[in-house]
């Protein structure tokens, strides 16, 4: 066999070897999955639980705190699972919100001039994200909002707004007919806006001439749908909220569970989201700032055209890692009864129903979606403003 | 790396083989154990709660004892596994604990599609309201639009919608995991009403930080039999259970206590007497135990009353009376059938 | 007649609005009137919360005694914390065998410093045993069950000491997953490259609540029913899975970073992959993201207190269920920030450490 030192032996072969072990790995994920899979199939009729998504049309028969769409105990556990994802959706968009504001506002303090300011934001980034969010979510409601007073000594703002321990009441709108003129009047006045700042950079593109947008933005987002909304007859009338009986009833209420889940969200996600921001300034190379301000252009113009475009290629990946982050984070609603998805659905209704694979591969698939739809804009976003080198 | 492989797909295919056999029973493995798994609430004063030593009391932790002691013959080796209410269910289906005694309500869902199994009811209860004495509220049919805190995943929350929607009365569920925060959030105001089963209600009251400021209204708006549960497909396990709990109401009814089992084991000539406590009749053979079961259970935990009595009744700071679960012939509704 | 200067006159010292404090103040703190509005508002800012906060806390606070009663000023009492603080510290661990926790953190402790300090010897030695021998010695010290040790068993062990467990096993087990989840993804096979995306994106893309509810819920339907895991273990590897997905993204841009030529000159010296990885690329790559897995670390460490959700007792649940405790309602505020001082210590000072890594090691790998 002296031969075969020089032909390769099969075995020996990479193709062969990596052939080979990649069947290995799908016969051994498979075989998980049948092991997996079996062990459920026994266990499940051996211990008589129910399977199938059949229960999602069955009565719920419990009451839910808080819901943006119409709700009742005769509702199906479906709809449940609808008001948990409003819900979570809007403690979610609420975090961002609140949480790009803070953590912008702290990011740029951290750079600012003022040894002071710079120092506050620091000790503020330095604190609050060092601390597990579920500890600052149990100090917000447990610690500072059960201390507000009950309903019958709430502090009021006039006779319009109160608060109290459970929640803060606010008047609703409520919109009468002929309010969608007014609504679509704002919409139509957005989309002019925008066309005219296509026109306006365009211009500016072709022949250096500058139009200041603003004006024009102001007048037709804000004073064209007021006009329309007095035009139609001012469609709109208030909800009160009003002390009757035990609770105030009447106009809108934003309740503990939410305020203490939001705070604690936005202050925490804020720190991340201001660590993106200075990191983004800082990236910017100093050579960028003082070769624009050598072409004199003014410091907020420096800025706003040449440091703040930059930035924003290293901050949009982080800031879009730091929203998903506080979607997910929000689940943590569950343990001060905020009722999202995972309290009211992976929560109670596995409780009532018992099918816990169904509800948590319901509950995951709603997450994974997230997630997987925000990391597929950050990657289009990445193209896109991928730095072509010249 | 090949020999690495190797032994994972073998391991995988030797877990796949095991996987379909080796079945044993609840009680064979309790007695090997030694030691009995009983899962009981995180603390609920009367029925189960651990104090500062880690001690733990009540009605519920004396039915663990009833089994432990009739199945190991020592009502001391247990291992209690608090549970909050949503995952009492869990720990049972997956074989975390062998017993669940946590003022479980006996409801054919819960019987039929969890996979569990009910032995019997040791507490005849209704669910009830508790509020706080200056809302100046007489009735339940008084608290519409109140807030309404209650503790998730139980069977109050459904039967509160219901009670509500009868009456055509709206409310606000604020829901909460453990007794504790429940009652909590009550204390401090987050809500008017605390609802929960009644004798809950007397335990949660002693933890309130003025609990003569609160009182427990007289409507009764659901049955609440609490039970002790099992895993379903254990039949033999079941019946231990089941005639754990028959033995300790029919040691009542024949005026068997704690204190006077040895001297009646002497010298009664009572047939009924002499079965329960297995001088005659079955004894331990059918289920399995040895034949002083019974006696077991009574000498080292006592009778149903002398367990109501010191843990939720006269003797105990709840101070609930019988009622329902006096025994039939006393005017409840506490009746276990024959041992023979 | 002209008049020759000779000597240079000497410089004139800055005017005095710009050295000095007043120079400084007017730079920092002054330069402009926003800057100075700010400035007030900052110093308004701080005039409000620090002095009430240090009173509450430190000046009027109660530090002795044994009940209630030893509380009797308006500021902040530690007493609450300090009858409880062994409960705190080990959950329901038996006070006789206290000294087990202490001896098996001391010694991770020691190897840990150890492995970190620069001049120690022997490092290989002493990184084989941490990473051999002393998780079995941590079992039984924690466990017992053997050597005379009594069973100590795990629904008792909470506290802080459980948050550790959870965080250091959790890490130890998830860092060689990650290793391997890394490579796969990275690697040239389709079927394992796919299958590493799909696990790694899986578990990066649910909440962590949501996996502790499907290890503590699910995992008993899934596995045989005569196996049985116990809560701790359940909620472990739902954890251990978590975490490496993380640490699997972590070690990939390691492996990222290191030049092609690396790879390239091992295959050239006719290294089998396995062995490129073991001695080539890995012990490069592990070593640039030391501060990664250190983040990732701090983030585990902060994550753990979610177990409080499905049951299980760490540092923030055993400080909650102290609240309940009728003898001291009303401490709440103590509790939480003797826990959050807890987190903020460990994790400002880990993430100190990751800061001063990240720039010691910027040096020989610059691309």
């Amino acid at each position: 066999m002296s031969n075969t030192s020089k032909k390769q032996r099969w075995w020996n072969n990479a193709q062969y070897r990596s052939l080979f072990f990649q069947v290995l790995l799908v016969a051994m994920v498979a075989g998980f999955f049948w092991f997996i899979g079996s062990n459920t199939l026994h266990n499940l009729e051996k211990r008589g639980i129910a399977t199938g998504f059949g229960f999602l049309s069955q009565k719920s028969g419990f009451g839910i705190l808080q819901s943006l769409i119409p709700f009742s105990e005769a509702d199906s556990f479906g709809r449940v699972f609808l008001v948990g994802l409003v819900n979570t959706l809007l403690v979610s968009v609420l975090g961002v919100i609140f949480a790009t504001i803070i953590g912008f506002t702290m990011g740029v303090a951290r750079l600012s001039n003022n040894w002071l300011i710079a120092k506050i934001a620091t000790v503020y980034v330095e604190t609050f994200r060092n601390i597990p969010l579920l500890l600052q979510i149990f100090f917000w409601y447990f610690a500072v909002l059960r201390t507000l007073p009950g309903p019958k000594q709430s502090w009021a703002a006039g006779e319009i707004a109160f608060l109290n321990i459970r929640g803060l009441y606010l008047p609703q709108p409520i919109f009468g007919d002929g309010f969608g003129y007014v609504t679509l009047a704002f919409v139509l006045a957005i989309i002019v806006t925008f066309i005219i700042n296509r026109w306006a950079n365009k211009r500016q593109q072709d022949t250096g001439q500058q139009f200041n947008i603003w004006g024009v933005a102001f007048g037709l987002i804000i004073i064209v749908p007021a006009l329309v909304f007095f035009a139609v007859g001012a469609p709109l009338t208030w909800d009160m909220p009003a002390l009757r009986g035990f609770n105030f009833q009447g106009g809108m209420t934003i309740i503990p569970e939410l305020t203490a889940l939001l705070t604690a969200l936005s202050i925490y996600t804020a720190t991340f989201i201001a660590e993106a921001v200075r990191s983004g300034i800082l990236a910017v190379n100093s050579g960028q700032t003082e070769a624009a301000s050598a072409l004199g252009l003014h410091r907020s113009k420096v800025l706003k055209l040449v440091v703040i475009p930059q930035a924003l290629r290293v901050i949009i990946p982080q800031l879009t890692s730091q929203y998903l982050n506080l979607v997910k984070n929000s689940s943590l609603a569950t343990a001060i009864g905020y009722p999202d998805l995972v309290a009211v659905f992976a929560g109670t209704t596995l409780n009532q129903t018992g099918q816990a694979i169904e509800i948590i591969a319901m509950t995951m698939g709603v997450y994974l979606f997230i997630s997987l739809t925000i990391s597929a804009f950050m990657n289009w976003y990445n193209n896109k403003t991928m730095m072509v080198e010249r | 790396m090949r020999k690495i492989t190797w032994a994972l797909v073998a391991t995988v295919v030797t877990l796949v083989l095991t996987a379909g056999f080796a079945q044993s029973s609840t009680k064979e493995e309790v007695q090997k154990r030694g030691v009995l798994n009983c899962g009981v609430s995180t603390g609920l004063p009367g029925f189960s709660i651990a104090d500062a030593k880690g001690v733990w009391a009540g009605i519920d932790v004396d039915g663990c004892k009833a089994v432990a002691a009739a199945t190991l013959g020592d009502a001391t080796k247990i291992k209690y596994v608090p549970l909050n209410a949503k995952e009492r269910f869990t720990a049972l289906q997956s074989g975390e604990i062998d017993l669940l005694v946590r003022g479980t309500t006996w409801t054919l869902t819960r019987d039929s599609s969890l996979g569990l199994n009910f032995a019997g009811v040791n507490y005849y209860d209704g669910q009830g309201f508790m509020v706080s004495k200056k809302l100046g509220v007489k009735s339940a049919l008084e608290l519409d639009g109140a807030a309404v805190c209650i503790q998730s995943g139980t069977t109050s929350e459904m039967n509160l919608a219901d009670y509500f929607k009868e009456k055509k009365m709206t409310y606000k569920a604020v829901v909460f995991d453990t007794h504790d925060a429940t009652a909590a959030a009550f204390d401090k105001g987050r809500c008017d009403v605390l609802t929960s089963d009644q004798s809950q209600l007397y335990g949660l009251r002693t933890h309130l930080s003025k609990p003569e400021d609160a009182i427990v209204l007289p409507e009764v708006i659901s049955k609440e039999p609490l039970g002790p549960v099992v895993r379903q497909g254990d039949d033999a396990w079941l019946n231990i259970v089941k005639w754990t709990f028959n033995a300790m109401i029919e040691a009542e009814e024949l005026g068997l206590t704690s204190a006077n089992a040895d001297d009646m084991k002497a010298n009664s000539k009572s047939p009924a007497v002499r079965r329960i406590l297995g001088l005659e009749g079955i004894g331990g053979k059918g289920l399995g135990l040895k034949d002083d079961w019974s006696y077991q259970v009574i000498k080292q935990v006592g009778n149903y009353g002398e367990v109501f009595k010191r843990n939720v009744g006269a003797d105990s700071p709840l101070k609930i009376e019988r009622g329902l679960n006096a025994l039939w012939s006393k005017g409840g509704i506490m009746y276990a059938p024959p041992l023979r | 007649m002209t008049v020759h200067i000779t000597t240079p006159t000497p410089d004139q010292p800055a005017p005095a609005s710009s050295v000095g404090v007043v120079g400084w103040l007017r730079k920092n703190l002054f330069s402009s009137i926003p800057n100075a509005i700010f400035t007030i508002i900052g110093i308004l800012l701080i005039y409000k919360l620090v002095p009430p906060a240090l009173n509450w806390a430190f000046i009027t606070a109660d530090w002795t005694g044994t009940t209630r009663e030893a509380c009797t000023s308006d500021g902040a009492c530690w007493v609450f914390v300090g009858v409880r603080i062994n409960q705190f510290l080990f959950g329901f661990y038996p006070a006789s065998e206290y000294w087990r926790v202490v001896a098996s953190f001391s010694l991770v402790g020691v190897l840990v410093a150890w492995l970190l300090i620069e001049q120690t010897p022997k490092k290989g030695l002493v990184a084989a045993f941490t990473v051999f021998c002393y998780p079995i010695i941590a079992y039984f010290l924690f466990y017992g069950g053997a050597f005379g040790l009594p069973v100590v068993e795990t629904h008792k062990w909470g506290g802080l000491m459980l948050t550790l467990i959870l965080a250091t096993i959790g890490m130890f087990c998830a860092l060689p997953i990650g290793i391997i989840l890394a490579l796969g993804r990275r690697s040239s096979m389709p079927i394992a490259k796919s299958i590493s995306v799909i696990f790694i994106e899986f578990w990066r893309g649910v909440p962590l609540i949501t996996v502790l509810f499907m290890s503590s819920v699910m995992l008993p339907i899934f596995m045989p029913e005569t196996w049985h895991f116990d809560k701790l273990l359940r909620a472990l590897i739902g954890i251990v899975f978590f975490q490496s997905a993380y640490m699997a993204e972590v070690v990939r841009g390691g492996l990222q970073a290191i030049p092609r030529g690396q790879y390239e000159a091992a295959e050239a010296l006719g290294l089998s992959y396995w062995k490129t990885m073991t001695f080539i690329i890995l012990p490069q790559a592990l070593k640039l993201v030391i501060p990664g897995i250190v983040n990732t670390f701090i983030a585990l460490f902060k994550d753990t207190t979610l177990v409080l959700i499905i049951g299980l007792f760490d540092l923030l649940a055993v400080v909650q269920a102290a609240f309940a405790d009728p003898e001291w309602l009303g401490y709440s505020v103590e509790g939480y920030v003797f826990v959050a001082s807890v987190y903020w210590v460990s994790c400002f000072s880990m993430s100190r450490y990751s800061q001063h890594l990240e720039k010691k090691l910027h040096t020989g790998h610059a691309r």
